[in-house]
């Protein structure tokens, strides 16, 4: 299991050092400096040198690393390290340089809690919270009945969840949001398009309620009325820990005991019938060897009370472009030498509305001709109460002891970043 | 807070000693973070040890932590010192507050200095029956922590016995890191050469894990399903029945949790019989297997490598599924690499169009090396799908109309291997790759234009003027080329001999006489002595017809393959190749591999264990950089390699491997073994020994991967010719 783990900066300066097992010597952290920080060329996230293998991951400019001698479970392995960083997140952030060395006292008792021996423990977040805080804990009396009231939680059949939880109001949030996976090819066929959804759930409810949740799942419709129209087939559902995997898996039904406060319930992906919120229209032609002439055109595919909004788009370049101008009826849009783009943003788009960008790049004349590999058009947007796949949460039941009422909240949202590309 | 990393001062130590024995509680805090900083960059804060521990008495738990993190570090040091904080480590183990009990716990196992260990077997009796199962969890997993430390100590005191037990325990996180610690205990145990299994996973511990699986944490759902994946049921009915209980687990949000239970039903599927359920079971896998993708690209990547294991076991699980392997613009390279090759394993007549305008759009992408590999997947695209081989062509020479360089050596290389499928087929072909005779200027590439050549030179007009421009510059090509140019000239002149006899005397005299490549030599001299004793057996010999390549269906040896599948998510099944290969020295090395050989195992079994064990031979030879830490504080660099290109540079693990698999047909895997990390395996010596002319015309261009080291291989099918 996981020997070690360290937090490197960009220079390689180890931050973080925690040798959880004996089979290693800190000075491991070198040979990680030599082999993956200062090699330009890793392939790879992870290095196996003789027995010791490092696996790490980016995040902002630091690398998280851990460092086994065995035969490692490699899945689990990055898990963990994610998981590392949402932990981290949700205590300081954002997680760069500057809050590890600020919070670095914070961290250890963190990694001390959620690894032990190169195992990982409990890592969820709202549970930890009660006990590893920012101030400092003082072991009175008092103290110890909540501790003995947090073990329990921490390693219970529902340790997710403390049991004494109270709210005057009871709420509950649900927000969907899609990620829509688009590739177009340059003839306008759609090569690959399906939803990564997350349901996210903000859980303000009291004591220990027992939740069941209803999509318009095809397989459940299907099942119960006959000629519902409207129902989604789901690929693929992943679920978080309090949901029973068993019943779901038995009779589709999704019933949980929800952590208290925010979570992501569940995910799912969705390929059928997915419904292109923005289409993207461009033509690019290459005029002699001294210009590029563009006509991208962006229309939106949804009812008009709606609207998209912070729609970027995205034009790649040739290399040797030294200027580009734009025409734009709205946004606005501008050529960044340093990435080879033309940036075109939109602040709100309407539903039912296009709307064109017609641009002019100018190239320097090269004297060995290049052959420009036209990376994709790039689109991020997001449209408020609109789902690709069509999802519709049919409802949110709620059961407790006390039976009191709950109010409940649907939102959805559509939205792509950096995975909605047209190619031309 | 960042002052704490402040630069060194003259005498911080002196000042920080100071402060730990200030008599203000918070410069005395101040004082432990200033020193828990420098220990973490590296300096020496050892000297500090005693004062550090007068700080440890204390209410404040986040103070206690800090100086149990110091101890931790130099306890090994300070050996005589350590003993002074027993006492309140036992007395912490008695606290009422259960965090402070288990980070006691916690904190001794991890100490490893000798004295303190006699201390710590009480105390942790008596916490493996806290009635906290919090504190029960923490001292599971320091039983074996103490395993680790002082094995004998466990056994009297019988701590195996009581994890035992406690497997039967009502909270299921103690449940999970009891099957941790015991796992642990049982790997480090069977190691050690211990005959005696520690952790025997009998039909009502099952039972008891089963349970848990559905209630503890996802990291205890990963330890349960790698003990389940050790049961070995004694019939089918209760295969099913683990099958079956571990099915929801698929839908799990940790991906190490859905690859464990990926695991778990490969494994007890084997021996459920019932066609239908196995049909289930595989149909419940593949959504979960396609959603791993949406993950972080380093779990991704874990993902595609087990991907890519479990179709070369069931091609049917995503058969339906290739649109969702296509490249992302911006996925990283090791992400791609993976999804071609994985594209390619599922592409068939239905989806092959789509496979194709796929591949010709990366063709033009920047990354050279994923361009080069794109090329490369449309010509095994081609061999593996008849129907599909002249559209495969066709974009080929599109893109050697590119006319940029790379792309175009590269579709020469492919090009040769589909002739060696479709002899006689694509002629058409050859003027158009003639023509760019004069933009290869790598020897890959060469030497299979010059192979074409030679291989049709009756047919190509000016065959003999376009050898004509290798022979000339003979001496200053690389060997592999020397090698193809000495054996197409050959064949030009027994296939026309009329004009080409000058060609034929020039080239056998330079390669005799001017050549320092004995393998160079040798074979010519063989042709040689042909062409002027029989005629006729020399056409025999090198214008023999050859066996026409097919794509393989596996890239490791079939009793690998089941051993790699049980081994899922972990390294092994990562890299494709057993775990003894890279796991050096300590756990289970070779001998311990021949060991278990040699006691009586099943016929597969042994099979597997034959298969590994000559594989870990051969990667224990090269194995030299297993390097102590102490070689990396002497500054020396291990010359590590980057993961993809650690299994590309062993020839001698490839040709260990080669010999165990059944394949006639396994020097193919060659030509595309470079693809992947998988080994790449060398010409069949049985091929060779069957007629002499064989590797004269096959193996030298055929076979070579284009990141392995050539040299290795060209001796290895060479040799044999240097016999005669």
């Amino acid at each position: 299991m996981i020997s070690a783990f360290f937090i490197f900066n960009q220079k390689g300066e180890v931050l973080i050092s925690r040798l959880y097992r004996t089979d290693l010597k800190r000075s491991i952290a070198d040979v990680f400096r030599i082999q993956v920080v200062s090699n330009s060329d890793v392939r790879s996230p992870i290095i196996t040198l003789g027995s010791t293998s490092f696996f790490h991951v980016r995040v902002n400019n630091l690398y998280v690393v851990a460092v086994t001698k065995c035969n490692a479970n490699a899945a689990l392995v990055f898990e963990f390290c994610y998981r590392f960083t949402a932990i981290a997140k949700s205590y300081f952030g954002k997680v760069d340089e500057e809050s590890v060395k600020n919070n670095f006292v914070l961290i250890y008792e963190l990694i001390d809690e959620i690894n032990d021996f190169g195992y990982p423990q409990n890592s969820e977040i709202d549970t930890l919270k009660t006990y590893i805080t920012t101030e400092s804990v003082m072991s009175s009396p008092i103290a110890v009945e909540e501790s003995t009231k947090i073990t329990t939680q921490a390693t219970g059949a529902t340790s997710w969840r403390r049991g004494d939880v109270r709210y005057k109001k009871n709420e509950a949030f649900v927000d969907v949001v899609e990620t829509v996976n688009l590739s177009m090819s340059a003839k306008g066929t759609v090569l690959r398009a399906d939803v990564d959804g997350h349901i996210l759930m903000r859980a303000y409810l009291t004591g220990t309620p027992e939740c069941k949740f209803g999509l318009n799942d095809k397989l459940v419709i299907d099942k119960n009325e006959r000629g519902a129209s409207d129902a989604v087939e789901l690929d693929d559902c992943r679920f978080h820990q309090c949901v029973r995997l068993d019943e779901f898996d038995s009779s589709r039904t999704i019933s949980f005991i929800p952590p208290d406060g925010e979570f992501e319930l569940m995910r799912y992906r969705s390929t059928s019938n997915v419904k292109l919120p923005l289409r993207v229209i461009p033509t690019v032609t290459e005029i002699g060897t001294t210009q590029v002439s563009y006509v991208v055109t962006v229309k939106t595919n949804f009812s008009n009370k709606l609207s998209a909004t912070n729609v970027v788009v995205r034009i790649p370049t040739p290399l040797n472009t030294t200027s580009v101008d734009c025409k734009v009826p709205n946004g606005k849009a501008k050529y960044v030498p340093a990435e080879n783009v033309v940036v075109w943003k939109i602040p709100r788009i309407q539903g039912g509305q296009e709307i064109t960008l017609s641009a002019n790049a100018q190239l320097t004349s090269t004297t060995h001709r290049q052959v420009w590999a036209r990376p994709p058009i790039d689109i991020d947007f997001q449209v408020l109460m609109f789902t690709a796949s069509g999802l519709i949460v049919r409802f949110l039941k709620v059961f407790e002891k006390s039976n009191y009422q709950s109010i409940k909240w649907v939102r959805y949202l559509t939205k792509a970043s950096g995975s909605y590309q047209i190619r031309f | 807070m960042s002052s704490f990393r402040a630069p060194p001062r003259k005498g911080e130590n002196f000042e920080l000693s100071a402060d730990l024995n200030s008599e203000y509680r918070e410069k005395r805090k101040d004082a432990i973070k200033k020193v828990i900083a420098n220990m973490t960059v590296g300096k020496d804060v050892s000297g500090l040890f005693p004062d550090v521990l007068k700080n440890m008495q204390t209410d404040d738990l986040e103070q206690k932590k800090l100086v149990y993190l110091y101890l931790m570090n130099y306890a090994k040091t300070q050996p005589e010192l350590v003993i002074l904080a027993v006492n309140t480590f036992v007395k912490d183990t008695d606290d009422s507050n259960p965090l402070v009990r288990a980070l006691a716990i916690r904190t001794m196992g991890c100490l490893r200095a000798e004295k303190i260990i006699d201390y710590l077997c009480d105390p942790l009796q008596k916490c493996l029956r806290d009635d906290n199962p919090y504190v029960r969890k923490t001292a599971a997993l320091c039983v074996a922590k103490l395993y680790d430390l002082k094995p004998e100590l466990v056994v009297e005191n019988g701590f195996v016995e009581t994890l035992q037990e406690m497997i039967a325990d009502s909270n299921p996180m103690v449940v999970a890191n009891t099957v941790a610690a015991l796992t642990d205990i049982h790997i480090a145990a069977v190691a050690a050469g211990s005959s005696q299994e520690v952790f025997v996973i009998t039909p009502t511990i099952l039972n008891k894990l089963l349970v848990a699986l559905n209630e503890c944490s996802e990291w205890g759902r990963v330890e349960i399903l790698t003990a389940l994946a050790r049961y070995e049921s004694p019939d089918d009915r209760e295969s099913e029945h683990i099958c079956e209980r571990v099915v929801p687990q698929l839908q799990h949000a940790n991906a190490s949790v859905v690859l464990g239970a990926v695991k778990v039903i490969m494994i007890h599927m084997r021996n459920v019989h019932s066609e239908n359920l196995t049909k289930q079971f595989i149909r419940k896998m593949a959504p979960p297997l396609v959603t791993l993708l949406s993950n972080p690209p380093e779990v991704q990547w874990v993902a595609l490598r087990n991907i890519n294991l479990l179709l070369q076991k069931r091609h049917d699980i995503l058969s339906n599924e290739m649109r969702v392997f296509f490249c992302k613009y911006n996925d990283p390279l090791y992400v791609k690499v993976e999804k071609l090759d994985i594209m390619v394993r599922l592409a068939g007549e239905n989806n092959v169009d789509a496979l194709l305008s796929e591949l010709k759009e990366y063709a033009s992408e920047v990354d050279v090396d994923f361009v080069r590999r794109s090329i490369k997947a449309i010509g095994q695209t081609a061999i593996k799908i008849d129907e599909a081989a002249e559209r495969c062509v066709n974009v080929l020479l599109e893109l050697i109309n590119t006319r940029v360089s790379y792309v175009v050596q590269e579709a020469v290389v492919v090009m040769k291997d589909i002739f060696r499928k479709y002899p006689s087929t694509y002629e058409g072909v050859i003027p158009t790759l003639c023509a760019n005779l004069d933009e290869l200027d790598e020897p890959e590439a060469k030497a299979s234009l010059i192979w074409i050549i030679g291989e049709y030179a009756n047919k190509i007009d000016n065959a003999d003027e376009l050898l004509g421009i290798f022979v000339d510059t003979f001496t200053e090509e690389s060997y592999p080329v020397q090698l193809q140019t000495l054996t197409a000239v050959v064949k030009l002149y027994l296939q026309k001999p009329e004009g080409s006899q000058g060609l034929v005397q020039s080239i056998l005299n330079t390669a005799t006489k001017d050549c320092d490549s004995p393998d160079v030599r040798d074979r010519a001299y063989i042709y040689w002595r042909l062409l002027s004793t029989d005629p006729g057996a020399a056409k025999a010999v090198v214008l023999s017809h050859r066996p026409p390549i097919s794509l393989p269906r596996t890239t490791v040896a079939p009793a690998l393959l089941e051993e790699l599948l049980s081994e899922i998510p972990t390294l092994a099944s990562v890299y494709h190749k057993p775990a003894e290969t890279f796991v050096g020295r300590g756990r289970i090395g070779v001998d311990s591999v021949q060991q278990r050989n040699s006691s009586e195992l099943p016929d597969d079994r042994s099979a597997t264990q034959k298969a590994l064990q000559t594989v870990a031979a051969g990667r224990q030879a090269e194995n030299l950089l297993d390097f102590d830490d102490v070689s990396a504080e002497d500054g020396q660099q291990p010359s590590g390699l980057a993961a993809t290109t650690v299994l590309a540079s062993t020839p001698a693990a490839a040709n260990l491997l080669s010999g165990t698999s059944s394949n006639p047909l396994d020097d193919l895997v060659s030509i595309f073994g470079s693809v992947s990390m998988t080994p790449v395996q060398p010409p069949q010596p049985a091929n060779a020994l069957g007629g002499f002319g064989s590797p004269v015309a096959t193996s030298p261009p055929v076979g070579l991967p284009a990141a392995a080291s050539p040299p290795v291989q060209q001796a290895s099918s060479n040799d044999l010719l240097g016999l005669f």
